[in-house]
């Protein structure tokens, strides 16, 4: 218990007649980076909001952070940060006022986002634009800000959608740089995405299909089960059963 | 509860790095006071007129003397003929005209009577109206005044026309709680719908449901700038009434300000409301513009008299918010009656908040789900 950071067992939504989620279980463990996969459609969306309080499940349990996805969602949304792939910031804000903003929002204490913040910043190579508007940064820069603040009040757990869609390579690279070096410091990172050769940099993938968890182990070890050369070789070959279109 | 605080400081700061925005809020009751005050007036003013008569007649001639005194007319000049009227009129030379029936003087003290017609260019129908009104008070004001020694009967048949609560007419009367209505429910509908959908449109709505900020502490938070905002407004133009417009306040200030506030707050439920219903600012900004803004300026009696509206209209302006709000002011603004005369008003918009603000919240739950 102590060594999963999130366990859900049979979780299912419903909408109607349409199972979007039939019963998933797994574990994340404290400390890993884990890959949330899965084609459009296939109800990576619809379980994250689950996870991360903001609608309830048909049936099936779950904890997150310790805390009952049932009963405590709301402690839940204390103890994790999100981001997500819109790099959702205030564009007319600059990028002090929208630290102080998320930071201020989670109940962070004002001297403490500044030293926090200051630390981050250093870290992301962002001090010098701290005064400038989001809208006027480049997109690779908006994707470190909304990281940034996504983990300003040091969730255990930070949940990223889909965080390098638009970003190029080299960018999408030392995003994932970020994301080690904050997992480093003992924060889980759950991460959804769609680029195959990203989720090589996991410690350990899901993969969904119609709803359902397909597969669930380390990279290596799922290429070696499928005898595939890689990620996406192992995708193709689960996602052939998909009977869910877009 | 800190948490709301600080998106609270949030919403302010989205109003104050947004200069050109405020700016506009708080220029346009400006502008359109100083619009509606001076530039555009029902009155009329400086029309020219023009008169034919066969003969002399003294009494006439003193007529037309009478009404080229009054600042609304110019006259002319005689005409020959009705075709000559018609052909001044046609070169834009006069708006106006009155045709006198031959022997004008003399066939009033008869039995047979006398005719005068006015004639007016009705291009432009309000002002046309409004000219030959205007032209027949000043007639039958004279020929009363004439005829007074002489004690016919004929005297007696002058219409008594008074105006009341506007004495001089003054338009500017009448538009300044239909100024209010507008502005007010433009700042806070369309402004806080606007805010609220662009969260929705930027994902930033994501984000925020994510954190430990209750949904509709977010919606909340995000009235209480505009709030203030409406309330600078509302004193702007408040002061410019007075001190520009010179429009006296009759009744109380104190129920007048609280039901503007009334209003302030229906219209930020109306905002609510639309941006729990809609995704895009776009549509917001439709939604708000044409379902509430248009219908506030043509029917909520700001524009135009409710009371000579089809029937159809008539009942649809009951439903417009603004329509009591703007017929509340004018009964304590400019008639002055104690607050006890309004209460039906107040009380229909205090309905409507109550409803407005239930839906708003249920839809607004409903969407998160």
């Amino acid at each position: 218990m102590a060594d999963n950071v999130i366990e859900v067992e049979n979780l299912t939504k419903k909408f109607g007649d349409f199972t979007a989620v039939d019963h998933i279980s797994f574990e994340v463990h404290r400390g890993e980076i884990f890959g949330f996969l899965g084609a459009n459609g296939a109800g990576k969306t619809t379980a994250m909001k689950m996870l991360t309080g903001l609608s309830f499940p048909t049936s099936g349990k779950g904890t997150v952070a310790g805390y009952d996805i049932w009963t405590q969602s709301e402690l839940i949304k204390k103890h994790i940060g999100y981001m997500s792939q819109k790099f959702a910031l205030y564009s007319d804000l600059t990028v002090k006022d929208n630290i102080n903003i998320f930071g201020g929002i989670y109940g962070v204490p004002r001297k403490e986002i500044r030293l926090r913040a200051d630390e981050l910043m250093e870290r992301l190579g962002l001090v010098d634009e701290r005064n400038e508007r989001v809208k006027d940064l480049p997109q690779g820069w908006k994707q470190k800000l909304a990281f940034l603040v996504s983990i300003i009040h040091r969730p255990e757990i930070i949940f990223l959608d889909e965080p390098t869609g638009g970003v190029d390579p080299a960018a999408r690279r030392q995003f994932w740089e970020l994301i080690y070096d904050v997992v480093d410091r003992g924060i889980t990172a759950f991460v959804t995405t769609h680029y195959m050769d990203e989720a090589e940099y996991c410690n350990r993938i899901s993969m969904m299909v119609d709803g359902r968890i397909e597969a669930l182990d380390s990279p290596s070890a799922l290429k070696r089960r499928y005898a595939a050369e890689s990620i996406g070789e192992v995708f193709d070959i689960l996602a052939r059963g998909a009977k869910r279109t877009e | 509860m800190k948490g709301f605080f600080a998106f609270v400081r949030k919403e302010f700061l989205h109003i104050f790095r947004d200069r050109r925005t405020l700016l506009v809020l708080i220029g346009l009751p400006v502008v359109l006071i100083v619009l509606f005050g001076f530039a555009i007036s029902t009155e009329i003013r400086n029309v020219n007129i023009g008169a034919c008569i066969s003969g002399e007649d003294i009494s006439v001639t003193r007529l037309m003397d009478k009404i080229d005194r009054s600042e609304y007319f110019t006259f002319k000049g005689w005409y020959s003929s009705g075709q000559d009227i018609d052909q001044a009129m046609r070169r834009g030379e006069i708006d106006a005209a009155l045709v006198f029936s031959d022997g004008f003087s003399a066939g009033l003290m008869s039995a047979e009577g006398s005719e005068v017609t006015v004639v007016a260019d009705a291009v432009n129908p309000n002002n046309a109206s409004m000219e030959v009104m205007y032209l027949t008070n000043i007639i039958y004001g004279y020929f009363q005044e004439e005829m007074s020694g002489y004690g016919a009967g004929g005297a007696s048949l002058s219409p008594n026309l008074r105006m009341l609560y506007n004495p001089q007419l003054r338009s500017s009367y009448n538009f300044v709680p239909g100024i209010m209505g507008l502005i007010l429910l433009l700042v806070c509908a369309l402004m806080t719908s606007v805010s609220i959908v662009k969260e929705k449109e930027t994902g930033t709505m994501e984000v925020l449901l994510v954190s430990p900020v209750k949904p509709i502490g977010i919606v909340f938070a995000k009235m209480i700038p505009y709030f203030v905002v409406s309330c600078v407004v509302l004193i702007i133009t408040l002061l410019l009434t007075i001190f520009v417009l010179h429009v006296p306040i009759e009744g109380s200030f104190f129920w007048m300000i609280l039901v503007s506030l009334l209003y302030i707050i229906l219209s930020l439920g109306i905002g609510l409301l639309v941006s729990a219903l809609v995704k895009t600012q776009i549509i917001a900004t439709l939604i708000i513009g044409m379902v509430f803004l248009v219908p506030v300026m043509m029917m909520s009696g700001m524009l135009y008299p409710i009371e000579s509206m089809p029937y159809a209209f008539q009942l649809i302006a009951q439903i417009i918010p603004a329509k009591w709000y703007i017929e509340a002011i004018r009964k304590i603004m400019i008639e002055g009656v104690p607050f006890i005369y309004v209460i039906k008003e107040v009380s229909v918009l205090l309905g409507m908040t109550v409803v407005i603000f239930t839906a708003a919240v249920i839809k607004f739950n409903d969407r998160i789900e």
